[in-house]
């Protein structure tokens, strides 16, 4: 912190210094604010460090400003308050509020074509550029760092109860037998979850191609209503509170608190985004393989295509206009196939260009990791239909909240699936009438 | 009681002293205070871009909305639990401090200890003892046939978070307690001795009434900190949940505003916990207060 205020002091100081000079060589520093932790937060300092040595103009200073809804928080802060950064990480959540938010944004496609970089949507994956274009296929934002979720299980445990362990079960009565047996060889619970909306809700619409609003999941409009009270989910929450009573899933809490679960060797399956996977290496003490979510087999035979998680980079508008040459020229270096690549390896997040994946089959990539290719693989099945596109609802962080809190009431027994459901659903299309009054 | 009055012949001077404090007052409360109560008559997106004068729409919102009422009620449970349980465990530790005669300095030194404690630091502490997977309680719990589960029980989470607000309270009031007994002239004590009356009897008729005044005292602040100061040990450990269990009004505040960017609810929301504090002050000074003896 202190280092950073003083190279910002000495920054300062040299440029009032040069001002008279040589004002055309000073360095236009471009904020970028991200919610990169750890690892992944040092990864990206060095990406953005290297673009730095690669020109001299512009300087990309990225700053860690805590979880995605922090990161978010303090851009709209700041942008109400004209201190905005030049660029922003936002999670899949935010989306539809960002791009609501039509003043505050510099949508990327314009960006690029104003600046002349060369910018091809095609060359991103399908699944993750249609859950960031508007509805004329212009893309509105950069896809950065996309992730699916994928099922962890544990080889030894398979092992140990009479299963294979190079084939997790497909679909969810595959599972309850699985974890039925489990059981009986000694472990405690089947299986759980993190992210309990986006797993055990989202994208098990997705996968059987059930809607989860109307107007083609939100894409359509402002005027969408929640449906996330069908009789498919209602059946598939309804299952895993019978499935909580007897341990055969166990609920671990949101987001990814349900992780010692599985690191323990408590619970034997574990379904969770595809950036866990580095996580999980490092927590297991035991051989782990990755599985595909599964199905219901009397609900679909092909299942869809699973939807994305993760974030992506928002230009926001309000600065000089040569800086933003600067962003354009950054985008560019990031979306290219190696740093693309270098990233999709490093992280655990998936390829998100086509040629990044392409790239890391050649390298021998999966083969030498051998699950990490299962995320692409379920991304990438069959055709995307508009259940299975994604899903652009406002105020969708608050909404998962409530859908959350509604499931934690379904499986500890207060409430049955279809009650707890279409409260969920009514109090949600609340925040969407009132979303929708105040982006008219 | 003669008291010493300082006058100033001009004003000035006296502005000048109490500018400091004016100033604090309003940059910190007034102004933030006013933000809020503006805010909460307009409806807006979260950019700012487009807002809409709503009158008390955002109000009307708020009492229609079931959550905010469970807030209300978890919220007085949350309080008048951490205070009682702060109080009665820092009384029974006080009165038995009281009584020691050797390393007592150490045994306070000890319990004063966990109010030196980050509160976001007790809140993880106690998360992780009761953790259902590998916390060294959940674990005894378990043993004495109780499925501890905070993820998943809501009452569960609510005995979590209040222990981890108590515990970390307790060494205040236990001060304030020692300050207390250790005033009370032991005469009266030795005096109730000789006329036979037992401890318990000697405890309820002359040590519990003349520690009213301390009792009151931290009932006060103790309540005030389970309303608002205890943020920290709910976002380190529930986060409100599961199922708005411990969701309290300050933490609604946060979650609609902070993480919702719905700043008009939660404008709305700081003006009714504005108001809540207010009455509480002016019930607990005019009516409890009556009862106490100095």
């Amino acid at each position: 912190m202190f280092k950073n205020r003083l190279s910002r002091l000495l920054t300062m100081i040299t440029s009032v210094m040069f001002l008279g000079a040589a004002s055309a060589q000073a360095q236009i520093e471009i904020q970028f604010w991200h919610a990169m932790g750890g690892e992944l937060g040092q990864k990206l300092t060095e990406l953005s460090e290297r673009f730095n040595t690669t020109q001299k103009e512009f300087k990309i200073v990225p700053v860690y400003k805590g979880t995605y809804t922090e990161t978010m928080t303090a851009a709209i802060a700041a942008f109400r308050a004209k201190q905005q950064p030049h660029i922003v990480q936002v999670f899949e959540v935010g989306t539809a509020t960002m791009m609501s938010a039509k003043g505050a944004v510099y949508p990327v496609y314009q960006l690029m074509a104003d600046q002349k970089e060369p910018f091809n949507p095609n060359s991103y994956l399908s699944a993750v550029v249609g859950y960031y274009s508007d509805s004329k296929g212009n893309i509105l934002s950069l896809p950065f760092n996309s992730s699916t979720p994928v099922m962890y299980y544990n080889k030894e445990a398979f092992r140990k109860a009479g299963l294979n362990p190079d084939q997790p079960p497909a679909t969810w009565p595959e599972l309850e037998a699985a974890a039925k047996k489990l059981q009986a060889a000694g472990y405690v619970c089947g299986f759980t979850t993190a992210w309990p909306s986006w797993v055990q809700l989202e994208n098990l619409s997705a996968i059987h191609d059930q809607p989860i609003a109307t107007k083609a999941n939100g894409f359509d409009g402002l005027d969408t209503v929640l449906q996330l009270n069908g009789d498919l989910q209602v059946r598939h929450i309804g299952k895993l509170a019978e499935w909580q009573k007897t341990k055969i899933f166990d609920y671990g809490g949101r987001q990814s608190n349900s992780a010692p679960k599985f690191y323990s060797g408590e619970c034997t399956m574990y379904m969770n985004s595809s950036a866990a996977y580095a996580a999980v290496r490092a927590n297991a003490k035991f051989e782990f393989g990755v599985g595909m979510l599964p199905y219901w087999p009397d609900v679909t035979q092909n299942p869809k295509n699973s939807i994305i998680g993760g974030a992506t980079l928002w230009v926001l508008n309000g600065h000089p206009k040569e800086h933003y040459r600067g962003v354009a020229k950054f985008f560019s270096y990031l979306s290219s196939p190696e740093i693309q690549t270098e990233w999709h390896q490093f992280s655990g997040y998936v390829p998100i260009t086509n040629k990044a994946y392409e790239i890391s089959l050649e390298q021998g990539f999966y083969g030498k990791n051998p699950g990490t290719d299962v995320s692409i693989k379920q991304l990438t099945r069959g055709t995307p239909s508009q259940n299975s596109k994604g899903l652009r609802l406002g105020s969708f962080a608050q909404i998962r909240d409530i859908i959350e809190n509604e499931i934690e009431a379904i499986l500890s027994g207060k409430k049955t699936a279809k009650q707890g459901l279409d409260d969920a659903v009514r109090q949600s299309n609340d925040l969407l009438r009132q979303f929708e009054r105040t982006n008219r | 009681m003669a008291e010493k009055r300082v006058t100033f012949k001009k004003s000035t001077i006296a502005w000048l002293l109490v500018a400091p404090q004016l100033a604090i007052t309003l940059v910190f409360f007034i102004w933030p205070a006013s933000q809020a109560l503006y805010q909460s008559l307009w409806q807006e997106d979260a950019f700012g871009l487009n807002r809409d004068f709503v009158w008390f729409d955002n109000f009307s919102r708020l009492f229609d909305d079931p959550s905010y009422q469970h807030s209300l009620i978890v919220t007085i449970i949350f309080s008048l639990s951490t205070a009682a349980t702060a109080i009665c465990f820092a009384l029974l530790l006080a009165c038995k401090a009281d009584k020691l005669m050797r390393g007592s300095q150490t045994y306070k030194t000890l319990l004063i200890w966990p109010y030196a404690i980050a509160p976001a630091v007790a809140g993880a502490l106690w998360w992780f003892m009761f953790n259902p997977t590998v916390g060294i309680l959940a674990y005894i719990a378990r043993g004495l046939g109780y499925d501890w589960n905070h993820f998943l029980n809501g009452d569960d989470a609510l005995i979590l978070v209040i222990l981890a607000s108590a515990w970390k309270q307790i060494s205040y009031n236990f001060l304030f307690f020692l300050a207390g007994l250790q005033s009370i002239p032991k005469s009266l004590i030795e005096a109730a001795a000789i006329d036979g009356a037992s401890s318990t009897k000697r405890f309820w008729t002359i040590i519990f009434p003349l520690l009213s005044p301390t009792t009151f005292f931290l009932l006060v602040v103790n309540c005030v900190y389970a309303f608002f100061d205890t943020f920290a040990v709910i976002h380190a450990t529930t986060r409100g949940g599961p199922s708005q269990a411990t969701q309290t009004l300050i933490y609604k505040v946060y979650k609609d505003g902070v993480e919702g960017n719905d700043w008009s609810s939660a404008g709305a929301q700081s003006v009714v916990l504005m108001i809540i504090v207010c009455l509480l002050t002016v019930i607990q000074f005019r009516f409890i207060e009556r009862r106490v003896h100095y």
